[in-house]
């Protein structure tokens, strides 16, 4: 009997499980003892890492995006297609298109983070981000006519994708326009929801004599409660009111609807098992990526190492051995301190990150990385 | 133990810092002024970034339960 892999969503994690279990089950897929199916909304794969460098006119968001089809191994079934409906029970998906339902043996979950501005009142007409394509290009366009004024970055959702990416986005910031001068006629806040100005304390404690030196103001304990687009201010939960002439935010996210309709966790977040990644309300389910709710941070490199790890449950589930490959909560950042300097945090459930002096070097080892980000796609690298 | 009635329950147990803290101010953004929201959480930083939250927020910590392996706060939103 054929053994049915499904993976849902062809982010990191979806297109790199993919790609792994092509190579991984080769001889089974060659015999037809499994099959591998990969279903995604869109055509293409979207690198999401790119767009923090769109607004500073340095990427362009296709830079980001390429074919699934052209990523993903030619042994695996690629469906463009969107899932309404999950049920774990019978063990089948439904398709928004209608159509027979799609039976599993396996499901993985990977389906991603969504953005949700409309939670914070004002926040789509007030604000810009660079969390989409379409926020990455219009912040540019304010951004790269802006000579003075008043920026305020403030992080609101949390979790959120890729926890450096606001500290990153001040530090580019306030160096972008020191290198042209225009420093002094620019005001840059930071807001962050808790006491310090980052989830993660080791890296709060790096980061804040960073801002200090940098003349980056700080508001912690700010949390979002409204924008007034008109008056050009962002008041918080806990009463203070800021003024902007630019917005920027990090807006509140959450997983896809079905996840929580089919009764696998709150938000569209997986409650799994952290160090198996299986779901815990149903079986022959595993999540993965930002899906899986494992409080490690919503990073590519968590996504990456995570595709590895149920790559080899899975192939051990359908060789019938017992499955021993678990999650150590690895995670690998670079976090950009500059136009032209980077630091870098690798960490795990046990051992916390120690972010490295910044240099050149680490910039270009993180450009680097991004350019050579699709051979990781593809299950290279 | 404590009588307080919550209005809403958060358990975050399992969720390390600054999840349960996070959790909470979720749920306090969607209760209404008086609501009770009563958070459980099994890390220690809650026992210190709770408090100040509550402070900074003009909310009240009516109490922190102790309980076997996790706390329970109780915060009422002004």
């Amino acid at each position: 009997m054929t053994e049915r892999i499904v993976v849902l969503g062809g982010g990191t994690g979806g297109s790199v499980l993919a790609n792994d279990l092509a190579d991984r089950l080769e001889p089974e897929l060659d015999a037809g003892d499994v099959e591998v199916t990969l279903i995604n909304d869109g055509p293409d794969h979207v690198y999401k890492p790119v767009w923090l460098y769109v607004p500073f006119g340095q990427r362009e968001p296709a830079d980001g995006r390429r074919a699934l089809d052209e990523l993903v191994d030619d042994a695996v079934d690629l469906r463009i297609d969107r899932v309404s409906e999950v049920d774990t029970d019978s063990q089948r998906l439904r398709f928004d298109g209608g159509g027979p339902p799609m039976e599993y043996d396996y499901l993985v979950l990977a389906t991603g983070s969504t953005l949700k501005p409309e939670q914070i009142p004002g926040l789509a007409e007030g604000g810009h981000d660079y969390y989409s394509e379409s926020g990455a290009t219009a912040l540019r366009e304010e951004l790269l006519e802006f000579t003075e004024g008043e920026i305020v970055l403030s992080v609101i959702g949390t979790p959120h994708m890729c926890p450096a990416a606001p500290l990153e986005f001040v530090f580019m910031v306030d160096d972008w326009f020191r290198e042209r001068g225009l420093r002094e006629d620019v005001e840059v806040t930071y807001t962050y929801p808790i006491q310090r100005v980052h989830g993660n304390p080791h890296i709060a404690e790096w980061a804040r004599p960073i801002m200090e030196e940098r003349d980056i103001n700080v508001e912690t304990f700010f949390n979002a409660e409204s924008v007034d687009p008109d008056a050009e201010t962002i008041t918080s939960m806990e009463g203070t009111e800021l003024d902007y002439d630019l917005l920027v935010s990090i807006p509140p996210h959450g997983g896809v609807d079905l996840i929580e309709e089919a009764g696998l966790g709150d938000d569209g977040w997986v409650d799994v098992d952290k160090h198996t990644l299986e779901a815990e309300a149903a079986e022959n389910v595993y999540a993965l990526g930002d899906t899986a709710d494992t409080g490690v941070p919503n990073a590519g490199s968590v996504a990456h190492y995570q595709a590895g790890v149920v790559g080899q449950r899975l192939a051990s589930d359908v060789r019938g051995r017992p499955a021993t490959a678990t999650y150590d909560g690895k995670t690998l950042c670079f976090i950009e301190t500059g136009m032209d300097s980077a630091s870098f945090v690798e960490f795990d459930y046990e051992n916390p990150p120690s972010p490295a002096p910044p240099s050149e070097k680490l910039h270009w080892s993180k450009l680097a990385y991004n350019e050579s980000y699709w051979l990781t796609a593809r299950g290279l690298l | 133990m404590t009588d307080i009635e919550p209005d809403d329950t958060v358990d975050a147990r399992g969720a390390a810092c600054p999840g349960p803290l996070m959790d909470l101010i979720g749920a306090i953004r969607g209760a209404e002024p008086g609501d009770v929201v009563r958070l459980l959480s099994d890390s220690d930083g809650s026992l210190t970034d709770v408090p100040e939250w509550a402070e900074e927020a003009g909310n009240e910590l009516l109490a922190v339960e102790e309980l076997d392996d996790h706390n329970a706060f109780y915060v009422e939103k002004a």
